[in-house]
């Protein structure tokens, strides 16, 4: 009885939490309708005066402005899982510090706050700042020279959409005085592959992803430190608080992890597996947590590819002669098959261990962020934006426990993307410095 | 119409800025945390299990030597027990054969006794029997003699004692 009576309280609660962040939203933006229908008075005037040469062609507005009718799923998720130049809790946005490099401009240091962004929303810069706008929480900046250094009053911003090679290209443009200004994003290293590239400028911002990994990394050294002293402190004695509970932990990556794959180094990579392990736990786990930011740092490919390159430069650093011979040269095999098909294997083999690292946590913990934002998108979709109540909680008794589930299961992906991670890397290490005599498959 | 543009899936091109900060910010935390807190806890672990081990070694080398006293004390008890039973065993032995030797030397000595004393009587008979033999005979003598002084006439008479006392040889 007593419980029934608690899952009611819940089951109550959450919704209403859930409907007081749905709603607002239309609150706001219909204060603020009225001078959004004269920026889009304007724009559209400046839209017929210029004439886009794209296939389709939209009026100026910022994101906040527009009273949202209808509910875009893949947006929301798309807009929640990537890095942002404010931190968001809840709706509510806070400026973080940009740091922007560009080769005619040089650096620029300064906070987001700059940009006038929507405090509630979705963080669209209603000023542009030496060039740079904020727009979807993101940094972009202005290529045209035209345009004026320092603070600038926008109109807001546009979009076409052209087709280039059979590819669908989305540009973005901002609106200052009648203009439209195309935006770049900020320079990616993944060379083109994945949309990306080097543009006009670099980004080195504290951006949500870099807060909450500094965040993180402080909290995680704290309880450590703590944990550390403990053990000096009370070497005799049975563990007790925080230490209990990292110790099976720890003891786990000690004894399943290191000590199975690197024999008797373990001692030597002990610290790096643990470093490895705690940070993506920690940062998998905190990026559950809602409202409080939802950083989806671990899924985003720079973190893993950054991790990835720290395992690889570590097992390369750390292989040994009979290692590489194996790759380059492996005993026992005919030269021509050496040459032909295996030598070349291996030596793919080398980079596509740490690939496959990279892509596995960033696939593994984006997929689950973005199943529970189109989970949660349900509330949106059936509440029409929060045009009906009903709908929305009728979506909610849909996405609700749906949510739950995969909340659960995500709980249980943190863990183990993170062990997975420290495992592989730990059998790459232990692969690399396995001496001879130890070769029998 | 889309109003909704500017969000792209972006998380799969990697920023330099945030390439860079991630890292600075995990080689911090690895070389930190893991030099001031992961190995103290690890050695600090290593030790504590050492130590149980120790321990542990030391109470089962503790057990078998206690085990091995017991064997030892139990060994010398029952060799005891057998010393004193042999012990027993052999002084039952040596009382018994000097009762025994006392026996047969008292009994060698009775029969030497009874030797002697048998030779002694035979000795005293022999004697006796001599000198009931000569008084016999010395009577017998006289005897014969006043009897033959009175009687003794003829020579038949005379011949026939000669042959008699011949007869009568005291064997």
């Amino acid at each position: 009885m007593k419980d029934l009576r608690k899952f009611l309280v819940y089951f109550t609660l959450i919704p209403a939490i859930a409907i007081m962040f749905a709603f607002p939203a239309t609150g706001i933006s219909q204060q603020t309708t009225e001078n959004h229908e004269q920026a889009t008075d304007h724009a559209m005037d400046t839209t017929k005066m210029e004439g886009h040469e794209g296939e389709e062609s939209h009026a100026c507005h910022f994101h906040g402005d527009i009273e949202e009718t209808e509910f875009d799923a893949t947006n929301t998720a798309y807009h929640h899982i990537a890095d942002a130049n404010v931190y968001s809790i809840g709706s509510f946005n806070f400026p973080l510090p940009c740091i922007l490099y560009s080769k005619g401009q040089g650096m620029d240091m300064f906070s987001s706050k700059k940009f006038d962004f929507e405090f509630y929303g979705h963080g669209d810069g209603h000023k542009a700042y030496n060039r740079y706008v904020l727009t979807e929480s993101q940094v972009k900046h202005i290529v045209d020279p035209s345009f004026p250094l320092g603070e600038a009053d926008l109109e807001g911003f546009t979009h076409d959409v052209t087709t280039v090679d059979g590819k669908t290209i989305t540009n973005v443009y901002a609106c200052f005085q009648g203009k439209h200004y195309l935006l770049e994003a900020q320079s990616t290293a993944d060379g083109g592959l994945f949309g990306g590239g080097l543009t006009s400028f670099y980004d080195f911002s504290i951006t949500k992803n870099v807060l909450s990994m500094i965040l993180i990394s402080l909290l995680l050294g704290w309880a450590f430190f703590g944990i550390a002293k403990a053990y000096r402190n009370r070497a005799t004695l049975a563990p007790k608080g925080l230490q209990s509970l990292v110790e099976p932990i720890f003891l786990f990556i000690q004894d399943e992890v290191a000590k199975p794959f690197l024999g008797p180094k373990w001692e030597k990579f002990l610290p790096m597996l643990c470093a490895l392990f705690f940070f993506i736990l920690a940062l998998n786990l905190f990026g559950q947590i809602p409202f409080l930011g939802g950083s989806n740092v671990t899924g985003n490919l720079a973190v893993t590819a950054v991790l990835a390159l720290v395992a690889f430069v570590v097992v390369t650093i750390n292989g040994n002669k009979h290692y590489w011979s194996h790759i380059v040269w492996m005993p026992g095999v005919p030269a021509i098959i050496k040459i032909l098909i295996l030598t070349p294997v291996e030596i793919l083999g080398v980079f596509i261990k740490p690939f496959t690292l990279m892509l596995r946590l960033f696939a593994n913990i984006t997929a689950g962020h973005i199943v529970v934002l189109s989970f949660v998108g349900l509330i949106f979709v059936f509440g029409k934006m929060g045009q009906s109540v009903a709908g929305a909680a009728g979506g909610f008794l849909v996405a609700a426990p749906l949510t739950m589930f995969i909340m659960a299961i995500e709980l249980l992906v943190a863990f183990i993307q993170a062990y997975v991670f420290t495992l592989l890397v730990a059998s790459y290490i232990g692969a690399a410095t396995e001496e001879h005599h130890a070769e029998k498959h | 119409m889309d109003l909704f543009f500017l969000a792209d899936f972006n998380v799969s091109r990697p920023g330099i800025g945030l390439l860079l900060w991630t890292l600075v910010i995990f080689l911090l935390f690895w070389g930190i945390v893991g030099k001031f807190a992961f190995k103290p806890i690890k050695d600090s672990l290593k030790k504590r299990s050492d130590d149980i081990q120790a321990a542990l070694d030391e109470a089962k080398n503790a057990k078998e030597e206690m085990a091995k006293l017991n064997t030892d004390n139990q060994r010398l008890l029952s060799e005891a027990r057998e010393e004193r039973a042999k012990l027993l065993r052999e002084a039952k032995l040596t009382g018994d054969k000097l009762i025994s030797e006392a026996r047969d030397k008292a009994k060698e000595e009775a029969n030497k006794i009874v030797i002697d004393a048998r030779q002694e009587i035979e000795n005293q008979k022999n004697k006796a029997i001599t000198e009931v033999k000569n008084q016999v005979g010395q009577m017998s003598i006289d005897i014969a003699e006043k009897l033959i002084r009175q009687q003794m006439n003829s020579p038949e008479q005379k011949t026939l004692v000669d042959k008699l006392v011949n007869e009568i040889k005291l064997s």
